[in-house]
C-alpha cells in the first residue's frame, strides 16, 4: 500500500510542499511539514520538495498475467434516434491515435434499434470492429439496460480501454458499468496519452474549477475507463471505403427493466444543442435588461449558433437554467465562444475555457474575461452586439 | 420514507485564487463549504418529508471537521447526521467513496430514497451517485430537475438532457442525483439553529460500518493520481479597436479568415 511521510530530519520547513499541496493538507508545525488527515497520497509534496524529506512510497504492484487479457481500445457509439452523437465521432478519432500507438483494434459499440446505417457511419470514422446490440427496446437509453449489456460485452471481450463521451448519457452509464466491474473511471478528461512502457492509459483532466490539472492512471485494472467532453478531441476526416467487421454479439437482453423512460421533451429554445455547437454566443448581466437578451439570440440566429448564459441572467429568470454555462451549468468547448457582458468569474470560465476561440465583449477593460479571451472588445456590451448581427448577416448572406 | 441525503465538504470556490509568483492553488484562509448541488439534495428531502412524514439523515465520508458542517443542515430541519471518518477512507476516489457511503447506508437500514447532488464542485466528476447505486444494487436516475410523484413504492422524475429532460420512473429504493434547478433551498429556522447547537454527530469508522478495508480509501481505488500541474493558459488576448462598426468588421475579417465553422442550422 501506498504511504507518505515526512523525513523529520531532512525537513528544514521550507514551506515548498505546502504550496504545492492541492488539498492544503500540510501544515508547518514547530518548523517541521506535517501531514494532516485530509492527505489524499497524490504525491504533489514529494516532488515539490528539494530536501528529499518527503518520503512516498506508491502503489506498483500490478497483477501482470491477468490485465494482458484485455485488448483494444472501446469507443461507446451514443446515438438518439439513430445518429450518432458528434462527441463518439471525435472519440473515434483519438481512439484510433491510441489503438495505433498500442498496436490494437479500435472498436465501436453500438446499442439501439435499426442501426445499420450508423455502423457503417462508425467504420467510416475510423472503427475496425462495430459490436452492435439491435433490440426494440434499446431505441432510447435507459440507464439500468444499457450498463446491464454494456458490461456483459466487456465482460466477454475484454478492452483494455473504453471511452466514453461526458455527455448526460455518458456520465450515467459509466459510473455505473465501472462500478460494476469495480474498475477506475476518470471523468471529463481533456486529454489522453499512452505511457509507451507501461501501456497505460495517461488521463489528464481538469479539477477545482480547471486551476489545476491532474494526469490520472488506473494501473492495476481493466477496462481502464474515461469519459471525455465533447468538442475537446477531434474527429478524423470520414473514410466511406473503409472496411470493418461487424459483430452481433448473443447477449441477454434484460427483460424486466426497473428504470423506464416515460417520456423524452426537448425543450431548448433553439435548433442548436449547447454541449455539441461549434459555435455558442453568450450572455451575461452587463446586458443591462432582460429585453437585450434577444440580441443574443439573434447573434447565435445568424451563426447557426448555441445560446449560453451566466449564472447571473438565469439566476434574475432571463433564460432558462438549460442554457446556463459554468461550473454548476454545462461544460461547452466549441470552436468560437462569444462572451456578451460577461465578467469571467472562474465559475463560468469553468465551463468554458477550453474553447478554441473566446471573443469578451465587455466594457470594463479590466474584466476578467479578457485574460482568456483570444480576441476582445471594449464597448458597450448592446451596440457591439447590433454591430456584429448587422455585419455577419451582411457577410453570411 | 426514510432518505438519506449524500453531502460532501468541498472548497468554498469563490476562494480558488491562484498565487501568481508560485503559480499554486492559495490555501489559506480557504473556507470550506457543503458542495452546492448537495443543498439542493438536502431541500428536496425536506420537502418529500413534509409531504409524506419520515426520516431525513445526512451522510457525508470526509475528514473530523465535516462535523461541524453537517450540523448546519440539522439547523434546516435534517433528523440526524451521520459522518464516516476514518484514516482507512483516505483517498479514496469515486469507487472507494461510493462502497464507503453504500455500506454507510446499509447501517442506517430500511433507507428507500437516496439523494444525491449532480456532482461536487471539487473534482466535479458527477460519478458517485451512479456508482454508488450499482454498489447498492438499486436503480438511479441522474440529474433530476423535478419530482413528479412519489410514494413509498415509487418516484417519476424529470432528469435533464442535453436538449430537454425525459421523465422517468422507477420503484424505490432507488438514488437520484439532483441540479440546481430542482428547488430554492431554504434558510434555517430559529427553533432548528438551536437543535442544531445541541445535535452530536454520529461518527462511524471503517470498522463501525462493517467495510473491507481493502475496498477503502487510496487502497480500494482503481485510479490514481500521477502528476498534478498548474495549466498554462497561453492565450494571446487581442484587443481590437474603433467603434462598434468598425469593431464588427474586423472581427467578421479576422473569424471568417480563420475558417469559419458553417455551424448547425
Ligand atoms: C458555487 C458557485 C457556483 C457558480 N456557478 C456558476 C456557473 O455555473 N456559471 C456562471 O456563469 N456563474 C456561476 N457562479 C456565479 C459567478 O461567480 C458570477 O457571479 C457570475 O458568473 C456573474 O455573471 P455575469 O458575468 O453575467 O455578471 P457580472 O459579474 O455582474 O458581470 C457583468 C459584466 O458586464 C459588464 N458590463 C456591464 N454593463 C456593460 C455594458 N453596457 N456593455 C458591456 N459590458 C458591460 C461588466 O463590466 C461586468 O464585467 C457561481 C458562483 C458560485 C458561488
Ligand atoms: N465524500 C462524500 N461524502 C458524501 N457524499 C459524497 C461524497 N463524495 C461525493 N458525494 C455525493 O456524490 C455527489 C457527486 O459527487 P462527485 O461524484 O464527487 O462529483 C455529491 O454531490 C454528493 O452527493
Amino acid at each position: 500500500m501506498a504511504s507518505i511521510g515526512i523525513i523529520t530530519e531532512k525537513c528544514c520547513g521550507c514551506g515548498l510542499c505546502l504550496k504545492a499541496c492541492p488539498f492544503g493538507a500540510i501544515r508547518i508545525i514547530d518548523k517541521k511539514a506535517v501531514i494532516q488527515d485530509n492527505c489524499t497520497l497524490c504525491g504533489a509534496c514529494a516532488s515539490s520538495c528539494r530536501f528529499e524529506a518527503v518520503g512516498f512510497i506508491k502503489d506498483e504492484a500490478g497483477t501482470g498475467a491477468d490485465l494482458s487479457a484485455y485488448k483494444g481500445v472501446w469507443v461507446f457509439a451514443e446515438q438518439k434516434d439513430g445518429e450518432i452523437a458528434g462527441v463518439a465521432l471525435e472519440l473515434l478519432g483519438e481512439g484510433r491515435k491510441l489503438a495505433d500507438r498500442l498496436g490494437e483494434k479500435l472498436s465501436a459499440v453500438l446499442l439501439g434499434d435499426g442501426m445499420e446505417a450508423a455502423v457503417r457511419k462508425l467504420i467510416s470514422y475510423g472503427a475496425d470492429n462495430v459490436y452492435v446490440v439491435d433490440h426494440p427496446s434499446l431505441k432510447k437509453f435507459n440507464d439500468e439496460s444499457y450498463a446491464d449489456i454494456f458490461t456483459q460485452l466487456v465482460n466477454r471481450y475484454k478492452p483494455e480501454i473504453v471511452l466514453m463521451g461526458a455527455t448526460t448519457y455518458g456520465r450515467s452509464l459509466g459510473p455505473r458499468v465501472a462500478s460494476r466491474l469495480n474498475t477506475g473511471l476518470t471523468a471529463d478528461c481533456t486529454k489522453l496519452e499512452i505511457d509507451p512502457e507501461r501501456r497505460l492509459l495517461l488521463q489528464t483532466r481538469p479539477a477545482f474549477g480547471g486551476n489545476l490539472m491532474a494526469t490520472i492512471i488506473c494501473p492495476n485494472h481493466r477496462p481502464q475507463m474515461s469519459t471525455v467532453r465533447p468538442k475537446v478531441m477531434k474527429a478524423a476526416e470520414p473514410d466511406p471505403s473503409r472496411i470493418g467487421e461487424i459483430i452481433r454479439p448473443d447477449v441477454n437482453i434484460p427483460g424486466d427493466v426497473r428504470v423506464k423512460v416515460i417520456e423524452t421533451v426537448s425543450t431548448l429554445c433553439e435548433k442548436v444543442s449547447l454541449a455539441e455547437a461549434d459555435i455558442v454566443v453568450s450572455g451575461g448581466r452587463g446586458l443591462g435588461d432582460p429585453k437585450n437578451f434577444a440580441l443574443v439570440e439573434e447573434l447565435a440566429d445568424v451563426l447557426g449558433a448555441a445560446v449560453g448564459a451566466s449564472r447571473a441572467v438565469v439566476d434574475a429568470g432571463w433564460v432558462d437554467y438549460s442554457h446556463q454555462v459554468g461550473q454548476t451549468g454545462k461544460t461547452v468547448g466549441p470552436r468560437i465562444y462569444f462572451a456578451c457582458g460577461i465578467s469571467g468569474a472562474v465559475q463560468h470560465l469553468a465551463g468554458m475555457s477550453s474553447s478554441d476561440t473566446i471573443i469578451a465583449i465587455n466594457k470594463d477593460p479590466e474584466a476578467p474575461i479578457f485574460k482568456v479571451a483570444t480576441f476582445g472588445i471594449k464597448g458597450d456590451v448592446v451596440e457591439v452586439l447590433k454591430a456584429l448581427i448587422a455585419e455577419f448577416r451582411k457577410r453570411l448572406g | 420514507m426514510n432518505i438519506v441525503v449524500c453531502v460532501k465538504q468541498v472548497p468554498g470556490t469563490t476562494e480558488v485564487k491562484m498565487n501568481k509568483e508560485t503559480n499554486t492553488i492559495i490555501r489559506e484562509g480557504v473556507e470550506s463549504i457543503i458542495n452546492p448541488f448537495d443543498m439542493h439534495a438536502v431541500e428536496e428531502s425536506l420537502r418529500i418529508k413534509e409531504r409524506l412524514g419520515g426520516k431525513v439523515t445526512v451522510l457525508s465520508m470526509g475528514i473530523p471537521s465535516v462535523a461541524e458542517l453537517l450540523k448546519t443542515t440539522i439547523g434546516l430541519g435534517v433528523d440526524d447526521a451521520v459522518l464516516l471518518s476514518d484514516r482507512a477512507f483516505a483517498g479514496a476516489d469515486t469507487l472507494a467513496t461510493s462502497y464507503a457511503l453504500s455500506m454507510g447506508i446499509r447501517k442506517i437500514g430500511n433507507v428507500d430514497l437516496v439523494i444525491c447532488g449532480k456532482q461536487a464542485t471539487d473534482g466535479d466528476t458527477a460519478q458517485v451517485g451512479p456508482s454508488l447505486a450499482e454498489k447498492l444494487g438499486w436503480p438511479h436516475t441522474t440529474y433530476v430537475r423535478k419530482i413528479e410523484e412519489i410514494n413509498e413504492k415509487f418516484i417519476r422524475c424529470q432528469r435533464m438532457t442535453d436538449d430537454g429532460y425525459e421523465v422517468i420512473e422507477m420503484p424505490l429504493p432507488a438514488v437520484i442525483t439532483v441540479v440546481k434547478e430542482i428547488n430554492e433551498p431554504r434558510l434555517p429556522s430559529l427553533k432548528n439553529m438551536m437543535r442544531a447547537k445541541k445535535a452530536v454527530v454520529n461518527v462511524w469508522t471503517a470498522d463501525d460500518i462493517g467495510a473491507d478495508k481493502n475496498l477503502c480509501g487510496l487502497k480500494g481505488s482503481p485510479t490514481q493520481v500521477v502528476q498534478t500541474f498548474v495549466p498554462v493558459h497561453e492565450v494571446r488576448s487581442e484587443m481590437i479597436e474603433g467603434n462598434a462598426e468598425e469593431q464588427a468588421r474586423k472581427l467578421a475579417d479576422k473569424l471568417l479568415s480563420m475558417q469559419f465553422p458553417a455551424g448547425r442550422r
